[in-house]
């Protein structure tokens, strides 16, 4: 049995208090991280082989080493916008064990010499703001925040900033627009965050979950961590489970655990003995995975190599009953929905390929829909200012591709031929 | 440029712009023309790009909602658990509004949304400042019962 590391507190009760987190280990990693230089944690990280669980699976390490050595504008952003659909492990993450964070925020940003941080949170998650403008007190109350932490010459602030309903904020320098207080539009890169974020100053964006590993890395060993999980896909990860389960929830195995063993013996397998249809293995914006590639391992490369990616590992079961275009349709409305208005392959694409997905799950699908949506994504995929583009379109042609005849029947039939 | 320190200042108004606009809408529960305004001066910018921004956003809002706003989470998998479908019914019913209306008492704002991070544990709805998850609904009327008689 793998023992939780990140979920570790989350069953305890107030484990969102400063007082339990300190009782249970909470802030030692601190303490032994401001002993170690910058370069040493840099290279710890590296060692660890720690990659961002925001969905992009970059090296952590490699993206500390980006920012400039010594520049006091340094800062660092907390991605808490988790908004891709399925995925509710940050804001369980944050809800429950939000001092993990800050600690993890405070080591990343002595590594990297920020001594501005700041909190960037969906603007849904309400209980979420609360937790962490509390722990924030509490953290500065302790002296593990604000001047001087712990009697070092080290000081940082972190702060929080609320977001206000847009799933595209998510993506980092559509975040550090909206920080500044704009619209929410993703940025051009280069200049990389790291390079030029925040009002200009180099700036480090990580995700909730990547952050809250951090304490743990220190504490225990680059070894250990990388003992945990795959060659390349190291560590501990929180996989949301939903759909088609017995027990949805969250489940923190090792990289690299295969889908069907989270499935069936975590998640307890699909209700009435029905078969999977489909699975989404990372999130809305992953491509669909079929029943005889459940036994794919759950890490950045096995999943590329399955033709889909790990995303943000939140895994959504389909059983046999499940109508793929329905599927489709809501994923588009969402997509649609969200689209930022930017560019215009993913404002119009968006809507226009869901209007069609409407239109076949009406009833009123027409001859050559199939091939107009193929279209569609080959106009949006690649040609969109922002990966918004390849997101949208990545679990639509896989539907397509997977389940063409379904669509087609659809079509033909003028309803949904799995509906007795 | 070299070696002067660029100012600041406005930028890091600028930034406090979203927390502003939560603070105005507070008030009415919706962005008035006067309350815009009033942020526009207070950080020292333009109405129409204050305008320009808030509208980008889906929680501030520049017509008038209901007291109480009930978001539905009818996402994929919120959809899938069951149940999502069945909460928007039966809050349409009991509310006799439809989704996107708002109650002629001014009240309630029925809307439907995609996900609210609670995937696991639907039926989800969020009621103004609350989440609430794994919903019976004896429990929706008992919650709305209590929002009435607030
Ligand atoms: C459309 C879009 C939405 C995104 N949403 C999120 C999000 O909600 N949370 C997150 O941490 N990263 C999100 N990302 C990824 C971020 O851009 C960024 O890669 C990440 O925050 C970096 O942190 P990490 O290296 O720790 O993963 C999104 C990316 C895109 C393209
Ligand atoms: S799909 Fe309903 S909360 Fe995520």
């Amino acid at each position: 049995m793998f023992e939780p590391v990140l979920l570790k507190r989350t069953g305890l009760p107030r484990s969102e208090t400063i007082g339990v987190y300190v009782e249970n280990g909470g802030y030692q990693a601190l303490r032994k991280a401001l002993e170690c230089s910058p370069a040493e944690l840099i290279d710890l990280v590296k060692r660890s082989k720690l990659r961002g669980r925001g969905g992009a699976g970059f090296p952590a390490g490699l993206k500390w080493g980006f920012m400039p050595q010594g520049n006091a504008d340094n800062c660092l952003c907390v991605n808490t916008d988790e908004g891709e659909p399925g995925t509710f492990k940050d804001r369980v993450l944050v809800e429950k064990d939000p001092h993990q964070v800050i600690e993890g925020v405070i080591i990343a940003a002595y590594a990297v010499g920020a001594q501005r941080a700041y909190v960037y949170i969906r603007g849904e998650f309400f209980l979420g703001v609360k937790r962490w403008i509390k722990a924030i007190a509490d953290a500065h109350e302790h002296g593990y925040l604000g001047r001087n932490i712990l009697g070092s010459d080290f000081s940082l602030d972190l702060t929080v900033h609320r977001g206000a309903g847009a799933y595209i904020c998510g993506e980092e320098t559509a975040m550090i627009n909206s920080l500044e207080g704009r619209r929410g539009e993703p940025r051009l890169k280069p200049p990389y965050p790291a390079q030029a974020g925040y009002q200009g100053r180099p700036t480090l964006v990580h995700n909730v979950e990547t952050l809250a590993n951090v304490p743990h890395i220190v504490l225990r060993g680059a070894e250990w961590f990388a003992s945990i999980g795959t060659e390349k896909s190291t560590g501990p990860k929180v996989f949301c489970v939903s759909g088609h389960v017995f027990r949805r929830g969250t489940y923190e195995l090792p990289l690299g655990t295969p889908l069907r063993e989270i499935i069936e013996e975590h998640a307890g397998g699909v209700p009435g003995g029905r078969r999977i249809k489909a699975v989404i293995p990372g999130g809305a914006s992953t491509p669909l995975l079929t029943e005889d590639q459940l036994d794919v391992p759950m890490d950045f490369e096995s999943l590329a190599a399955a033709g889909s990616a790990l995303g943000t590992g939140a895994i959504v079961v389909m059983d046999e009953r499940t109508c793929m275009v329905d599927v489709a349709r809501r994923t588009a409305r969402f997509f649609a929905h969200e689209s930022c208005g930017k560019c215009a392959p993913c404002r119009l694409g968006s809507v226009a390929a869901w209007r069609i997905l409407e239109g076949i799950e009406a009833g009123e699908g027409q001859e050559g829909d199939i091939e107009r949506l193929y279209a569609l994504c080959d106009g949006i995929a690649g040609h969109t200012f922002c990966p918004m583009g390849d997101a949208q379109v990545a679990p639509l042609r896989s539907a397509l591709d997977r389940f063409g005849d379904e669509f087609r029947a659809h079509i033909a039939m003028g309803r949904c031929p799995n509906a007795a | 440029m070299a070696g002067t320190e660029p100012d600041r200042s406005r930028d890091d108004k600028r930034s406090m712009l979203l927390t502003a606009l939560y603070v105005a809408q507070a008030q009415h529960g919706h962005l008035t023309h006067q309350a815009v305004q009033r942020v526009a001066e207070r950080l020292d910018m333009d109405v129409t790009e204050v305008f320009q921004t808030a509208t980008f956003y889906s929680m501030f809002r520049t017509e008038p909602v209901g007291r109480y706003l009930i978001q539905v989470c009818e996402g994929l998998s919120c959809h899938l658990a069951g149940g999502a479908e069945k909460l928007l019914e039966h809050l349409q019913k009991r509310l006799h509004i439809k989704v996107g209306e708002t109650t002629r008492d001014g009240l309630f704002t029925l809307e439907s949304v995609q996900c609210l991070a609670a995937c696991g544990s639907s039926p989800a709805m969020r009621v103004n400042d609350t989440l609430y998850e794994n919903l019976t609904m004896d429990q929706v009327d008992d919650i709305l019962d209590e929002l009435r008689g607030a």
